[in-house]
């Protein structure tokens, strides 16, 4: 890169970790050797389990006490005048490295800062532990790289709590945490998987300042492809936790050897892949559908959470109308606080509607009252988000399939269900055997079709699904995704799909209805949407999602600043 | 149920049942404390089991065929531990007094369970007006001393006059009383996190009954806390019945043995250089509160996994678990690819040490 003469900030060696468990040693990282030259940006890439977060950890020394380490990782300061392996040096110089020679950006920005103490005192702080500094010059140091990261007005808002910035702030916050000492590397952990498409691109533009404006290398940490193709330089591909592809970011994403990474790209959704789906479905329809009526009907819905005295309610939908006739997949895509999951648990009878008319299978639910609508709920299949805190953990996958029929009168008991349990599990790609397992035997992707296969239970004619693949792998969500067009299919009931994906939602709905702050935006079949926005936020949203290609994802950064300025 | 043959094969049965299972687990300082505290508490429910057996003489018995047993005798010869100053067998005292001891606990924690933790539940579950008063009730019973409840209880029941039952009545529901609003609290706070959890929620959109949700689903996944609570419940009955023999409240020896009671009439022995008649009584309140105490302390301990230590592996130990479930990765399985799913097995008992690739 532009220094040549400098050493690797950091080098990694033979890299092992095993981490001490209930059932005996497990081996996290296997035989890792990578480097980092300065002001360069490596990209570690993989699945969930595959080693890529603890490898990133051991370059901070951040391992937990049950983890053992063994090989090298040399650290070298930036201006290459020493070097350190990491796993041998004392946890007081650690402390010294910490900071001044690397330092971390976490994924979740809300939790990383101290919510009782002003972003100025924690920035002073890190300044304050790396030598002598009065206080005036630490807060002169924070205004500085506060300004720096593109926070305005910085000099007030040093005084700020950490609550009052927003969601992207806040993770800017930490960047000028860990750029203010200056050191040589950042390792950037999953940065901007818990922000908004439209502030991803943002945070991942003064990412990619920071290499050029401060020339720090980054070890960037992501199991999204767009955001690699967007940002790296390197990228190295992980899998049980070993290196297994090693290359420069075009050759990677033009011209992918080893057969994981293919399928790894392959299985990145992009959005315009579904439109011909889509249209192929719609010419299968019978003439008459459109005029079928409605499985679900809104008309100027309104739902409003109470607020605290004297404060008036958080309006979370304000006036949305859409219909689902039967059968069809509707697309709900928003940011998070856009109202979408709030449609969905109101139309499960989750959540209160307080104004307009929501009809869901004939019966209207503003004025709920569960004891009428307790029949609707058979016809209505639910699939949450989190595969891991939707089945009860101490019941067998059979039992939590079997709880739709045994509490709507199907079977008497779990025992006499398990003929229709197995049948279920099998149309949802599980072995029958999986069925006496506990949820937590299962992967993330299983346990998400052990969900699914309990939303289908009662073969309901509307399927609500809540961000079903969000806390998925890209692999494991490609074959969910794909595995729930089929049944979709099979089935024919009608779904609410809900996602922040633009691509996810593309490859599943025959419509799709943009949300954004609680009002419908747009509406219309993908291609419509997708192939030409009307609203200026559809278009802004199209143009945020990075699209897994280095060469054509430098265009859209382009196009997507043309779009900024002219907003 | 269908047996499953890729399962791997389940433990033993009496490897799983909860204290073993538990003992299995643990290593080093916190085996050692287990283990400490299991024994403590088997010593303690044997004696009490065996007392008949194992105690030399009854508890009230002050003469045998060679005539009384005399006042203050140094321990040795026919009484191992000596005599008190009521001319009592200090050890068979002490024995016996090990029943009087497990009788208050077992109706204490009985008691108290029961209605803390199905309070706990119906208040955490509903909430509203119901939630908000208990919750006020068990605050004021906090202000309540357990001693002096236990006084008052032991007058109410027996109006002053010590026998066994009254005795053991007045210790247990005192202990009772101050109890219910701990099962109470712990079981209220447990069922307020998991209502929100996405399971119950589920079972919400499926129309199951509210009693449905409460027992199959909250009850069993709130009780996580329950064996401390359990335990400190417990040592706190025994206290407070050692604390109301030891002021005078407790049971007179012609009906039960009581180590509060003898504690007590030891009081004047202590500075005339008597050690035996208080040292024995007071060290088995010491053993088998502490005995209970540390199995409470670490099975709750063990039940946590951040507090749970383990054995550090060794430099080169351990195999990289497949983390992906389907064998060759997750790619390779799932729609269409049921034939890997089937041959699959769970991600714990499966380890792929090779590169799946290589085949291909």
């Amino acid at each position: 890169m532009s220094a040549q003469s400098l050493p690797d900030v950091v080098r990694i060696d033979n890299l092992n970790v095993t981490f001490a468990t209930d059932g005996g040693a497990v081996k996290a990282v296997d035989g890792v050797s990578l480097r980092v030259a300065p002001g360069e940006v490596l990209a570690i890439v993989g699945e969930s389990g595959s080693g890529k977060t603890v490898t990133a950890k051991t370059i901070l020394g951040l391992l937990p006490e049950t983890a053992t380490a063994h090989g090298a990782v040399i650290l070298s300061s930036k201006d290459g005048s020493n070097s350190n392996d990491v796993l041998s040096v004392s946890k007081q110089k650690l402390r010294q490295l910490r900071g001044t020679d690397v330092s971390m950006v976490f994924q979740e920005p809300s939790t990383a800062l101290n919510p009782v103490f002003t972003v100025g005192w924690q920035i002073a702080e890190g300044i304050r532990a790396h030598g002598e500094f009065s206080r005036k010059e630490a807060r002169a140091k924070a205004i500085e790289i506060l300004g720096r990261v593109g926070i305005p007005d910085p000099e007030s808002r040093v005084d700020y709590y950490p609550h009052q910035f927003s969601g992207g702030q806040k993770q800017r916050v930490v960047i000028a945490m860990a750029l203010v000492l200056d050191p040589g590397l950042i390792v950037a952990d999953e940065p901007t998987t818990a922000l908004d498409v439209t502030v991803q691109a943002e945070i991942l533009d003064l990412l990619r300042r920071c290499r050029d404006e401060f020339g720090t290398a980054i070890v960037l940490i992501t199991h999204n492809m767009g955001v690699v193709a967007d940002l790296a330089d390197r990228v190295v591909v992980m899998y049980e936790g070993k290196v297994v592809e090693e290359a420069p970011a075009q050759d990677l994403f033009s011209n992918p050897k080893h057969e994981y990474t293919k399928r790894l790209l392959g299985s990145v959704p992009r959005v315009g892949h579904g439109t011909v789906r889509a249209t192929a479905r719609l010419q299968a329809r019978e003439c008459d559908w459109v005029n079928q009526t409605p499985v679900v009907v809104a008309n100027n819905l309104k739902i409003q959470y109470p607020g605290r005295l004297g404060k008036p309610g958080f309006t979370a939908v304000d006036g949305v109308s859409f219909s689902i006739r039967p059968g069809e997949v509707l697309g709900l895509v928003g940011e998070s606080g856009s109202g979408k999951t709030t449609i969905g648990r109101a139309m499960g009878g989750l959540t209160k509607v307080t104004g307009g008319s929501l009809t869901v299978l004939g019966h209207e639910m503003n004025g709920f009252r569960e004891r009428a609508f307790k029949k609707v709920r058979s016809d209505i299949g639910f699939v949450f988000q989190d595969p891991a805190s939707s089945f009860n953990p101490l019941l067998t996958i059979a039992e939590c399939v079997a709880e739709p029929l045994v509490v709507h009168g199907r079977a008497a008991n779990t025992r006499a269900a398990r003929k229709r349990v197995d049948e279920l599990l099998e149309a949802v790609q599980l072995p029958k055997a999986f069925g006496d397992r506990y949820p937590h035997e299962l992967s993330g992707g299983q346990r998400q079709r052990a969900s699914l296969a309990r939303g289908l239970a009662l073969e309901p004619s509307l399927l609500i699904a809540d961000e079903p693949t969000s806390a998925l792998d890209v692999s494991v969500q490609a074959k969910v995704l794909e595995l729930f067009a089929e049944i979709q299919a099979e089935f024919g009931f009608a779904a609410l799909f809900i996602s922040h994906d633009l691509a996810v939602v593309d490859i599943l709905a025959d419509r799709i209805a943009v949300l954004y702050k609680g009002k419908l935006v747009e509406e219309g079949t993908g291609a419509e949407v997708l192939g030409a926005p009307k609203d200026p936020y559809t278009q802004r949203l199209l143009a945020s999602l990075p699209v897994p290609d280095p060469a054509t994802q430098a265009l859209r950064r382009d196009e997507l600043r043309l779009l900024r300025a002219a907003r | 149920m269908t047996i499953d043959t890729t399962h791997a094969p389940k433990a033993p049965l009496w490897t799983r049942l909860p204290v073993v299972h538990q003992l299995r687990q643990s290593v080093g300082l916190q085996r050692g404390m287990l283990v400490v505290g299991l024994v403590l508490t088997g010593i303690f429910i044997l004696t009490a089991i065996f007392a008949p057996l194992l105690a030399p003489y009854g508890y009230s018995q002050l003469r045998d065929d060679s005539g009384p047993f005399g006042a203050q005798q140094e321990p040795g010869g026919d009484h191992l531990l000596g005599t008190t100053v009521g001319g009592y067998d200090v050890l068979s005292r002490v024995i016996w007094g090990s029943q009087t001891a497990i009788t208050v606990m077992v109706i204490a924690v009985v008691l108290s369970i029961f209605a803390g933790v199905a309070l706990g539940l119906v208040s955490g579950y509903f909430g509203g007006w119901l939630d908000r008063v208990l919750v006020v009730v068990c605050d004021a019973v906090y202000a309540f001393p357990a001693l002096l409840l236990a006084i008052v209880m032991g007058i109410v029941i027996s109006g002053g006059r010590s026998g066994l039952w009254g005795g053991i009545f007045a210790a247990a529901i005192s202990i009772t009383v101050v109890f219910i609003p701990q099962y109470f609290r712990v079981i209220r706070a447990e069922t307020v996190r998991i209502k929100a959890e996405a399971y119950v929620e589920s079972a919400r959109v499926l129309g199951a009954s509210n009693g449905r949700i409460m027992f199959r689903h909250v009850l069993r996944n709130a009780t996580r806390t329950l064996p401390l609570i359990f335990t400190l419940n417990a040592s706190e009955a025994l206290l407070t019945l050692a604390g109301l023999g030891f002021i005078g409240f407790g049971i007179e020896p012609s009906s039960a043995a009581e180590w509060g009671y003898d504690l007590n009439k030891s009081l004047s022995d202590v500075t005339s250089g008597i050690w035996w008649t208080s040292l024995f009584p007071g060290l088995a309140i010491v053993l088998v509160v502490l005995g209970i105490t540390l199995v409470g302390e670490s099975l709750n301990d063990l039940a946590d996994p951040r507090l749970r230590s383990r054995r550090a592996p060794g430099k080169t130990a351990g195999i990289v678990a497949a983390t992906s479930v389907i064998p060759g990765g997750t790619l390779a399985g799932g729609p269409g690819g049921i034939d890997g799913l089937e041959a699959g097995l769970p991600a714990h008992d499966q380890h792929v040490n090779d590169d799946p690739f290589e085949a291909k």
